[in-house]
């Protein structure tokens, strides 16, 4: 198609939107409501996926030691634990450096336990070959003199796949309908702009048009209300995670889960929403002129 | 040009349309189809630019055979052909300027093609003057030469009217019919289907008459009749 044409069809596309008005209001009003609950829906989906991958992978083994336990008989723990099977490294954290990274995360008040207040144990991080190991260790290291806790990221996660998988299943259901709705609306608010223009649309055919060229402003004009209606969403997106990713981040320092990085997730999301916007509006306005265009 | 062999057209409800019409029509030739309300004549001229397909028979136009002929060749065949209607068929919210350069858009013409083109033909029919004025801001005549400037644009090889003069005083038939007349002059088939007695017997060309669906008449250089 030659550049001038497809000019031709973007200028016809926008003014016809122009044109329609109130029309055009309702039609990218369908558009941005289902891309606001499908907005939010991917982004507590890709999150909850990331954080359940990052409980999955967590190879740590938190071996907590019995308070008032001497250095000899740390000495003696933190070798048993290395001799485990498939251990990689131990490393030991005392129970003011615990406190300390607890004080950095959740603020200053909890400093009233440094000293002798300080309520934790010291601790043993024990890391291991894979994921898989992390239950036998921690099942072992349990049962080893004073040890009074060993704790992994596995329990945690198997709750957190069920949750994620329920939210996965259901939202994914849920999405899928809301498309067919917006696609719904989108072709019948687009067919009444037609219905107005079946005269043009008659003209056109009997000057020779065929009927792809008179359904490219169609297309583009769809297009376009599906752009048009991914901006709110966009916008409330961004916005939301904002706020959510910068309160989920004060945990993030003692439980080393996080969220995606504002930058670039947000930019995927928005570039998402936009090309489902602009997807459902075309296929909504391809939907609705189809029996215009039988011969 | 157009061999039209044994085509008959019924409607979908069973009312018959066109019971069986057999006619060649030459490259150059004017050609008038006559007869009353409900004859078939519209039918007629309906299937030659397919908008209408024949229930039986066929038509060929040029390289276009009807009868194999894909929806998609539809407007290829349309392309070769200027259409012009009782009631102009024009767009309300297009100048008259952009009216004519539609013909010329849809068939991905380029605007420095379309400019001196459609400036040329609303030349041929008088309107140069009134390019930015819109439809309703012509008279019924006027609208009509800009209805046939839209249909000449592409040079085609055939002029189907269907009842141009239709809506039309006197006078401004007279006007239309010699446009049609001078566009006849550059070769240009005219197949054109009316009512109008006055036309058909001042400016004689041959003749056509359906009457119930068949051809009652054909005649080189015929008069309107006289049982109308």
């Amino acid at each position: 198609m030659k550049t001038e044409v497809i000019k031709r069809h973007i200028s016809d596309s926008l003014k016809s939107l122009r044109r329609n008005g109130w029309m055009s209001v309702a039609a990218v009003s369908a558009v941005t409501v289902t891309l606001l609950l499908v907005g939010i829906f991917m982004a507590i989906l890709f999150n909850g996926n990331r954080i359940s991958q990052q409980v999955e992978n967590d190879v740590q083994v938190r071996v907590y030691v019995d308070r008032n336990v001497n250095q000899k008989k740390k000495d003696k723990l933190r070798k048993e634990l290395k001799d485990l099977s498939s251990v990689t490294k131990v490393t030991y954290r005392s129970k003011s450096t615990e406190l300390n990274t607890i004080v950095s995360g959740y603020g200053s008040q909890w400093k009233m336990f440094k000293g002798d207040e300080n309520p934790l144990n010291d601790v043993f991080i024990v890391e291991t070959k894979s994921p898989s190991a992390t239950m036998r260790i921690a099942k072992k290291a349990a049962k080893l003199d004073n040890v009074s806790d060993a704790s992994y990221g596995g329990r945690t996660a198997r709750k957190l796949f069920k949750y994620v998988d329920g939210v996965r299943n259901w939202g994914l259901g849920f999405t899928v309908l809301l498309l067919f709705l917006a696609v719904f609306l989108i072709s019948n608010t687009i067919r009444i702009t037609i219905l107005s223009r079946r005269e043009e649309i008659g003209v056109m055919r009997l000057v020779g048009a065929t009927n792809s060229y008179i359904r490219w402003p169609f297309l583009l004009e769809g297009a376009w209300t599906g752009l048009l209606g991914s901006i709110i969403p966009m916008v409330f997106v961004d916005i939301a995670y904002k706020v959510a990713y910068n309160a989920m981040n004060i945990s993030e320092a003692s439980n080393g889960f996080s969220l995606y990085p504002v930058m670039p997730f947000l930019v995927w999301i928005d570039l998402l929403l936009a090309v489902i916007g602009i997807v459902i509006g075309a296929i909504g306005s391809v939907v609705s002129m189809r029996r215009f265009l039988k011969i | 040009m157009i061999s039209i062999k044994d085509v008959t057209k019924t409607y979908d409800n069973g009312v018959p349309g066109i019971k069986g019409i057999t006619l060649d029509i030459d490259q150059g030739e004017f050609v008038y189809v006559i007869g009353p309300s409900g004859a078939g004549k519209s039918t007629f001229i309906k299937m030659l630019y397919h908008q209408l397909t024949p229930t039986t028979g066929n038509i060929v136009f040029n390289n276009f055979d009807y009868s194999t002929m894909k929806p998609s060749e539809v407007p290829y065949l349309r392309r070769e052909m200027g259409i012009v209607f009782q009631d102009f068929k024009l767009l309300p919210r297009l100048t008259i300027f952009e009216n004519v350069a539609y013909a010329m858009q849809v068939i991905e013409k380029t605007d420095a093609e379309i400019k001196p083109r459609v400036l040329d033909v609303l030349r041929q029919v008088g309107l140069e003057t009134k390019v930015r004025r819109f439809p309703s801001e012509l008279s019924g005549g006027e609208q009509q030469r800009v209805a046939i400037a839209r249909a000449i644009v592409n040079k085609p090889k055939v002029l189907i009217a269907d009842e141009p003069t239709g809506n039309l005083d006197p006078d401004t038939s007279d006007e239309i019919m010699d446009i049609i007349e001078k566009i006849n002059d550059q070769d240009t088939t005219i197949i054109m289907a009316t009512h109008n007695r006055d036309v058909v017997n001042s400016r004689q060309h041959r003749v056509i008459e359906i009457a119930g669906g068949n051809i009652v008449r054909d005649e080189k250089k015929g008069a309107y009749g006289v049982e109308d």
